[in-house]
């Protein structure tokens, strides 16, 4: 017998991850013009059109900054919840019910945790493309105060990624998309609307409020302004909350995503 | 090295599989030998799949013991599929990517390097005589397209065990025939295949050996030749009687043949001389509406042993 095929484990993951950029490369074109019409489009509308209506009283309740400056980092880490939400979804059903092709990779060396790991690292580098041009966009639109808007890119991704493992591995266990309407409507939508993107948390009623702390997306934005505001040295204990919030976040989703979607790929 | 050319390519003890309180595979004996085409025959349902799982190492073994090239598929299941080709029952392509893509692609799950991975690609690509289609996207193929495609990319890896769960079901008979074709010269080259069916024709076309398996265990083993000249005679006739009179034959036929099967579109008479039994039909003054005498096939064998046709 000659010299067993053996697998070079360091890079499984990679060819998990070259898989998903095969299947993105033939609508890469499109997706850059969106990716930078959706921040032009709500920074126009939302920051310079609404913003206009906001009082000059209301402007010290949003740190004295212009609405524009307030809301783009917020909606520079909402729309990275919502994209990671949906590639957390739909591809992730995608392979494992509809055209199968993580089941295809599970009859090779591939196992399970390469399969949730590239398909996680492919929506890190996702993500890491749309908070690129939306940062991008923010600094074109004067909406950026400090220079530190440089790491609202990962703060964002880290944000997305938040989202991103958790619902990975609620996906890989559902059979139908029906139950992804709901994730949006009851948990992405009130999320973006409510977690401090639009306005301040204290605009909400103070019991609430924890509410809002417990979820990723209001740690994602508050971190994400302060790296735009250059504040996040006022408060470094806080900054640090939010990072430590966020990462155990992606952590727990990604240990249960390795679970659901193991299981998934053995069930058959 | 974890095996020597008389050892096993498959060895299997008590295999079993259970889901929840459901048994799927109940304690099965088996070994596959290098270079052997071995079948599993039997009816939807019969445990056929939940094999072939855990000897693809993609369903971990509920009890018994399990063998592949060696090794323990609980322990190093990577590395047995790194060697095992897989042709799953329903395809499992990259609709959205080109024929060739879903080729390279699979090459590189394998860690082949992308120069390696194209020489195969064209080649595999004329070898499923897909060399045409070769930059058209998989969504628009016909289902013997598709399924060549999927038999190629099992190939990608020269893989030392070929596993194909029911590689021709619903294709029509000319892309079947060509599938076996293609099975066939991996066979002539060496290639020990393991393959599920219910269809006879296939078995006897493609299998060295099988087993026929019924409601989660073996029932029967051997050649084809052997389990027809086993459980079946040399030839059988097959009578159509107008509607409502096959009922009312009672003891009519008894005696014309060895043994007489009563299936509810037909009644089958076994007999090594057929015609000899056809006559002896008639000389009775019964008039079936058809008579047709052939050879014995699996189907008889699984007839007789499980009392129930393979295809309902």
């Amino acid at each position: 017998m000659t010299a067993l095929a053996r697998p070079r484990p360091t890079s499984t993951v990679s060819r998990v991850f070259e898989h998903r950029w095969l299947q993105y490369r033939r609508t890469f074109r499109a997706s850059i013009f969106s990716s930078f019409l959706s921040p032009i489009l709500f920074l126009t509308a939302m920051g310079i059109g609404l913003g206009s209506y906001v009082s000059d009283s209301a402007v010290d309740d949003i740190g004295g900054v212009s609405y524009l400056v307030f809301l783009a980092p917020g909606l520079l880490a909402a729309t990275a919840m919502q994209s990671a939400a949906f590639e957390a979804t739909f591809p992730i059903m995608g392979g494992l019910v509809w055209n199968k092709v993580f089941r295809a990779m599970f009859a090779t060396p591939i196992t399970a945790r390469d399969i949730t790991l590239g398909n996680l690292a492919w929506i890190a580098a996702r993500l890491t493309m749309i908070a690129t041009v939306f940062t991008l966009v923010m600094v074109a639109f004067g909406a950026a105060e400090s220079p530190l808007v440089v790491l609202a890119v990962p703060a964002a991704v880290l944000t997305g990624m938040a989202f991103a493992a958790p619902i990975m591995a609620f996906s890989a266990t559902q059979k139908t998309p029906n139950k992804f309407n709901a994730v949006f409507r009851f948990g992405i939508t009130p999320l973006f609307l409510f977690s401090g993107t639009f306005f301040p948390l204290d605009s909400i009623p103070e019991g609430l409020r924890p509410l809002a702390w417990v979820t990723p997306l209001y740690h994602g934005a508050d971190l994400s302004r302060a790296l735009s505001l250059g504040t996040v040295l006022d408060d470094p204990v806080l900054a640090v909350i939010h990072v430590a919030v966020l990462a155990a976040c992606v952590v727990a989703g990604t240990l249960a995503a390795f679970y659901t979607i193991e299981r998934t790929l053995v069930r058959g | 090295m974890p095996e020597t050319p008389s050892d096993p390519l498959i060895h299997a003890r008590g295999l079993t599989k259970r889901f929840g309180e459901f048994t799927a595979v109940d304690a099965i004996d088996f070994d596959v030998a290098v270079g052997e085409s071995f079948g599993f025959l039997g009816p939807n349902g019969a445990g056929k799949t939940s094999t072939m799982r855990m000897i693809g190492c993609t369903s971990p073994i509920s009890d018994g013991t399990l063998q592949v090239m060696g090794m323990d598929p609980a322990l190093h299941g990577p590395q047995i599929r790194a060697r095992l080709g897989v042709v799953p029952q329903q395809d499992t392509l990259d609709t959205e990517l080109t024929v060739r893509e879903n080729l390279a692609i699979y090459g590189r799950y394998f860690g082949l390097s992308r120069a390696e991975v194209g020489r195969r690609a064209d080649e595999l690509l004329e070898f499923a005589q897909l060399t045409e289609r070769a930059n058209d996207r998989v969504e628009p193929l016909s289902g013997g397209m598709k399924r060549r495609l999927t038999i190629a990319r099992s190939l990608i890896n020269e893989p030392t065990l070929l596993l194909l769960d029911e590689p021709t079901t619903g294709l029509d008979p000319q892309a079947r025939h060509l599938l076996w074709d293609r099975l066939y010269r991996l066979k002539q080259r060496g290639v020990t295949l393991v393959l599920t069916t219910h269809y006879m024709d296939e078995a006897e076309q493609l299998c060295d050996r099988l087993v026929v398996m019924d409601k989660a265990r073996i029932v029967a083993e051997g050649s084809p030749r052997e389990l027809i000249e086993h459980y079946s005679t040399r030839e059988v006739t097959e009578l159509r009687f107008a509607p409502g009179i096959a009922e009312t034959l009672d003891g009519q036929l008894d005696g014309i043949a060895q043994r007489v099967e009563h299936l509810p579109d037909r009644i089958l008479l076994y007999a090594d001389d057929g015609e000899a039994a056809a006559v002896a039909v008639h000389q009775r003054g019964l008039k079936p509406e058809t008579v047709l005498v052939r050879r014995s096939s699996l189907e008889d064998v699984f007839l007789r042993l499980t009392g129930r046709s393979l295809v309902d």
